[in-house]
Parts: C-alpha cells; structure tokens; sequence
C-alpha cells in the first residue's frame, strides 16, 4: 500500500516544481519591467534601478526563480506590482470567493448528476433515461458563462428574485454571501451534473451485469436493494474518477463565471492582473490552480487505492 | 464447433439509436460547417458594417435576428463567428492530436525512462486549464486568433498522448507486431504500417469530441476577449456584448449561445456516433 502513494507523491513533487518553473519562465520573458510599471514612466534611471536591485531583478533567472520558490514554501508570495499590497492577501480574499463557489458547483452537482444517472440506469430505455440523456447532451454542450446570463435574465432581470452579480462579502452575514454565489454555484454546477449523469448511468448500467448483483437478487434482494446496496456503491469508483478531471474545468469555468456574475474570486484577480500585468499576482494566481487542479488528480489516484483493493498490488 | 450467437432483444432499437445518434450529429455539425463556410462568400449584411441608427433591433424588425448595439445584423456577425470559431478549434485540434499522437506513439514504442519523462510532462500540461494558458499566452504574445490556437492546441495534446499511448501499448503486443519485428522492420515502419492505422479509428473519434470541447473553449476565451481580435466577430465576444444590453436586449445573448450549443452538441453526438460504428473501446483507467 505504501509504495503505490509514496511513487505518487513523488511524481506530485516533481510535476509542480517543473510547473512552477514553467510559469515562472513565462512570466519572466514577458515584455514589460515590473519596476518601470510601480514607478510609472517618469521615473529617474537611478530610482529604477534601485527599484529593480531591491525586487532582486537584476539578478540571474535561475537565482529569482530559486528565491521566489524559497518564498512561496515559507509562505512569502511576494508584494503586487499594481497594489503594492502582498500578494498573499489579495489571494487569500480571492479565495474566499472561489473556493466555496466551487465547493457549492460540485455539491450542487452530484445532489443533481448522481441521482439522474442512476434513475436512468434502473429504467434503461424509459422515458425517464431519454430524458436524462436529453438534458446530459444539452448540459455538456451549453458554456457556463452563457447558462450565467441566462440565469440572470431569468431570475434577476425579469423576476427580481435574485442578486444579478456582486458580492456582499462574509461581513455581511453568511445568507446574502450564500445568496450571492448560488446562481453562479448553478451556472457552474450544470454542465459538470450533464458530464456526471452520464458517467454515472454508464458505471451502473456496467455493474448492474455483474455476477454479483445477480447473486444479491438471488438471495432475495429486491430490485431496489440490489441497485442502491450493491450496484451504486460499485459503480462510485470511475464517478470519482471524472470528479477529479473535472476539476481543471471548474477551475476554468469560475473565471468565466466569476467575470459574468462580478464576484471578487480568484479568476476575476486573475484577469485584472493580466489587463495590469501584475506579474506577481499572475504568477501566484496561475500556479494556485494548476496546483489544486494536480493535487485533485492525485488525491483521486489514492482515493483509488483506498476503495479498490485490487489497485494496491497491481500499482 | 461454431457457437450460435444468441440473438438479443432489443438490439435493433439501440440500432437504430445509434445511426440515430450518428445521424443527428451529422446533420447538425454539416449544417453549421456549411453556414460557416457560406459566410466567406455572402451574409446578408456587411457584418462589421455600423449602423447606429438601426441599434438594438429585435429579430424581424431589422433583420432575421435584430441588430446589436451599434446596429450590426446579427445574423450575419454569427455566420462569420461560427466560421472564426470552427477555425480556431480545427486547427487547434488538428495541431494538438498530431503532436500528442506523436508524443504517445514515441512513449510507447520507446518505453522506460523517455515514456516516463514525455508522460510526467503531459501531466504537467495538463494541469494548465486552457482559459489558464490562454491569459498567461496572452500576456505573451498579445490575444488573438494564434493565442486562443495554441492555448487550446496546448491542453488537446495530453489528452492524445495518453490515448495514443495506451492503444499503441496494446497493439505491440499483438502478433502481428512480432512478425513485422521479425521481417525485419524498423520501429518507424512499424509505427506507419501497423501502429497508425489501428488507432486512427480511437484518434478520429477523439478528435470529434475535442472539436465541440474546443469551440466551448474558444467561446470562453472571446467572452474574456482572449480569442480573436475585434472588429472579427466571435460568439464569445458577442456574448460579452450581450452582457451590458441584457435587459435591453435579450435577444443578443440567445442566439449566440444557441449556436455554440448546437455546435458542441452536433460535434458530441458526432463523436458518439463514430464511436459505436467504429466499435472502439471507451478506456476510462487507461
């Protein structure tokens, strides 16, 4: 059992370092000097390079890269180029927009993709499956973004019932932030339920031929008894699988969402950053992601190894 | 001893399903195709052509789908926006399939510390959402057709690597490998003769469906204005605009949303369709 996670872990270390250098690289050749957008475009030679000995600019790429990395594990993400306030702090504040918006899109998700896979799967070929396999083409083929303003059309525009964007904050009480990211959660939520479905009526559909539900009906389990005991929980393994490749699109799809619905997260920071050329914030922000995106896989792969025994040895 | 296959019930309506399937999204991806490549030689308006006065239009009253905010048809800024889009997702899925069948093939047939290598990198790439790689490209080489291209070419190539990967594996396995060994084949000849044309069935039908994920992708990248540069119309960016006018009009943001939709969903039950008539194995854990 220990290898298997031990060479994982292993690879996860290597992966991010070789990320973190990549965006690292990238960010470094970008036109544009950091120290000549603090100070604006009157500055004095001389001030600009103090400015630039002080950021550690004039050094050799290798060098920065070895003290940002330095930084970044003890927790020093460095200052915003356009803010001039730690980068750590913006991020931390983007955070607590994005990550219980993508907390409340996967719940909202599987309460919604689960059960809609595995009602089709139990009536294979009902009405009940074509409309879920209806709703599983619809939902993947329709952006998130797009769902967003229609949501707002509908429910905020025209009935009034909702916020159209905007964030109160958690300041202000959790039941208006709450209320302030559910459509967004929804917008965000949809596609990724279409995408579960159908994996869902798939896995259990795979299950429900095995050897071993038969013998449970054969014991005398009903129909019921025999899909939700043992079908279902069979059929979870690749469900959790998709749940962790999704992740690098829910990622990709706050951006967007967050853009559409005007929340203060992580994307948004993102993208202002790019209009400023924040370098700091971008490099911190880009990296955040691909991280979690990494970490997400990774703990799938041991979660994996956890619910099937048969993985350990094989690994 | 010849067994007798045991005739199954039901099989011709799932028959018929699948061409149904195959069928649909046939119809669906030629349609949109043939609109776009229409647009290159008529729309009904001059699409980047202004006309403030006729601004905000409903459908029929000024045109077949209304005006947007500075009065172009929007008919016509969506048959050129689907042909911009199916562009852009082409020739990012062209690019992204060759180059990661390469890598995977290559992996494959060379194994061992090379294999482990190209698949870590893959991993790594991977890892970078193409919204994600599109803003740091962006930075780097201005937004635009090329940025969105290889942002979305970039994420396509992982997902044919390991594909590739895992269907050369298990082609080398097969007896007919060893006998070309023995012939005396080299490991390219190998990978033309043999390798390639048993995975392009798996290869094509992936490509199918990265097309619709590359056109919802590429839809993204132009709400965020990353995609192709204005005055080009894209259906990202017209969805952006739609955005201010939401209440004003919203007949803006249905149809370009409708369209993208009916692309993604033509190109998925493309792939789908393919998939049964190819009768090639869906690997997830490969």
């Amino acid at each position: 059992m220990l290898r298997p996670v031990l060479t994982r872990l292993l690879g996860l270390v290597l992966t991010l370092l070789a990320i973190s250098a990549a965006v690292f690289l990238v960010m470094s050749v970008l036109p544009g000097d950091p120290a000549a957008i603090m100070l604006g475009t009157s500055a004095r030679p001389d001030t600009l390079a103090a400015l630039r000995s002080e950021l550690g600019l004039d050094r050799p790429l290798p060098l920065r890269y070895a003290a940002w990395l330095t930084g970044l594990l003890t927790g020093d993400l460095g200052r915003s180029v356009t803010y001039g306030v730690p980068v750590a702090k913006l991020v931390l504040a983007g955070a607590a927009v994005t990550l219980p918006l993508a907390a409340m899109a996967i719940l909202i998700s599987l309460l919604l993709g689960l059960p809609l896979g595995v009602a089709a799967a139990a009536r294979r070929g009902s009405a009940v499956d074509a409309g879920v396999s209806l709703f599983a083409q619809l939902g993947i083929a329709t952006p998130n973004f797009w769902i967003g303003l229609l949501l707002i059309l509908v429910f905020a525009a025209t009935l009034g019932w909702m916020p159209s964007g905007g964030f109160p904050g958690w300041q202000a009480g959790a039941a208006p932030a709450l209320t302030a990211l559910l459509m967004p959660s929804i917008a965000l939520a949809l596609p990724q339920a279409a995408v579960l479905a159908r994996v869902t009526r798939t896995a259990t559909l795979e299950v429900l031929g095995e050897d071993f539900v038969r013998t449970a009906r054969a014991k005398g389990l009903s129909r019921r008894q025999a899909l939700w005991r043992h079908a279902v929980p069979n059929a979870l393994l690749p469900v959790i699988t998709i749940i962790g490749l999704q992740f690098t699109f829910l990622v990709a799809g706050a951006v967007l969402v967050e853009n559409v619905f005007g929340l203060p997260g992580l994307g948004r920071l993102a993208m202002q950053a790019l209009a400023q050329r924040d370098v700091t914030v971008m490099q911190v922000v880009v990296l955040l992601f691909a991280t979690l995106a990494i970490v997400v896989n990774v703990l799938v792969d041991l979660a994996y190894l956890a619910l099937d025994p048969r993985l350990r040895n094989a690994a | 001893m010849s067994a007798a296959v045991p005739s199954m019930p039901g099989t011709r309506r799932f028959a018929l399903l699948r061409h149904g399937r195959l069928l649909t999204g046939a119809i669906l991806t030629g349609a949109l195709v043939a609109v776009a490549l229409l647009s290159l030689l008529w729309t009904p308006e001059v699409p980047t052509r202004l006309r403030i006065l006729a601004k905000l239009k409903p459908p029929l009253s000024e045109g077949l789908l209304g005006t947007d905010q500075l009065g172009r048809d929007i008919l016509s800024l969506l048959m050129v926006g689907t042909a911009n889009s199916l562009s852009i997702a082409v020739a990012a899925v062209v690019l992204g399939a060759a180059t990661g069948t390469l890598i995977g093939i290559v992996a494959a047939m060379r194994r061992g510390a090379l294999d482990a290598l190209l698949m870590r990198m893959m991993d790594a790439v991977f890892a970078f959402p193409p919204i994600l790689s599109a803003m740091m490209l962006s930075a780097l080489l201005g937004s635009g057709r090329l940025n969105a291209t290889v942002a979305i070419g970039l994420f396509t190539v992982p997902v044919f690597a390991r594909l590739a990967r895992a269907d050369t594996k298990r082609i080398l396995r097969r007896d007919y490998i060893l006998a070309a060994r023995g012939a005396g084949k080299n490991a390219a000849r190998i990978a033309v003769d043999h390798v390639l044309p048993n995975i392009a069935g798996a290869i094509l039908v992936q490509v199918t469906i990265q097309l619709g994920l590359a056109i919802l992708t590429e839809s993204g990248l132009g709400f965020l204005g990353l995609s192709i540069s204005p005055p080009a119309p894209s259906l990202g960016r017209m969805l952006a605009d739609a955005q201010t006018y939401l209440t004003l009009a919203p007949w803006m943001a249905l149809a370009p949303g409708i369209t993208i939709a009916l692309i993604v969903a033509g190109f998925n039950l493309l792939g789908d369709g393919l998939r049964d008539r190819l009768d090639v194995r869906r690997d997830v854990s490969a």
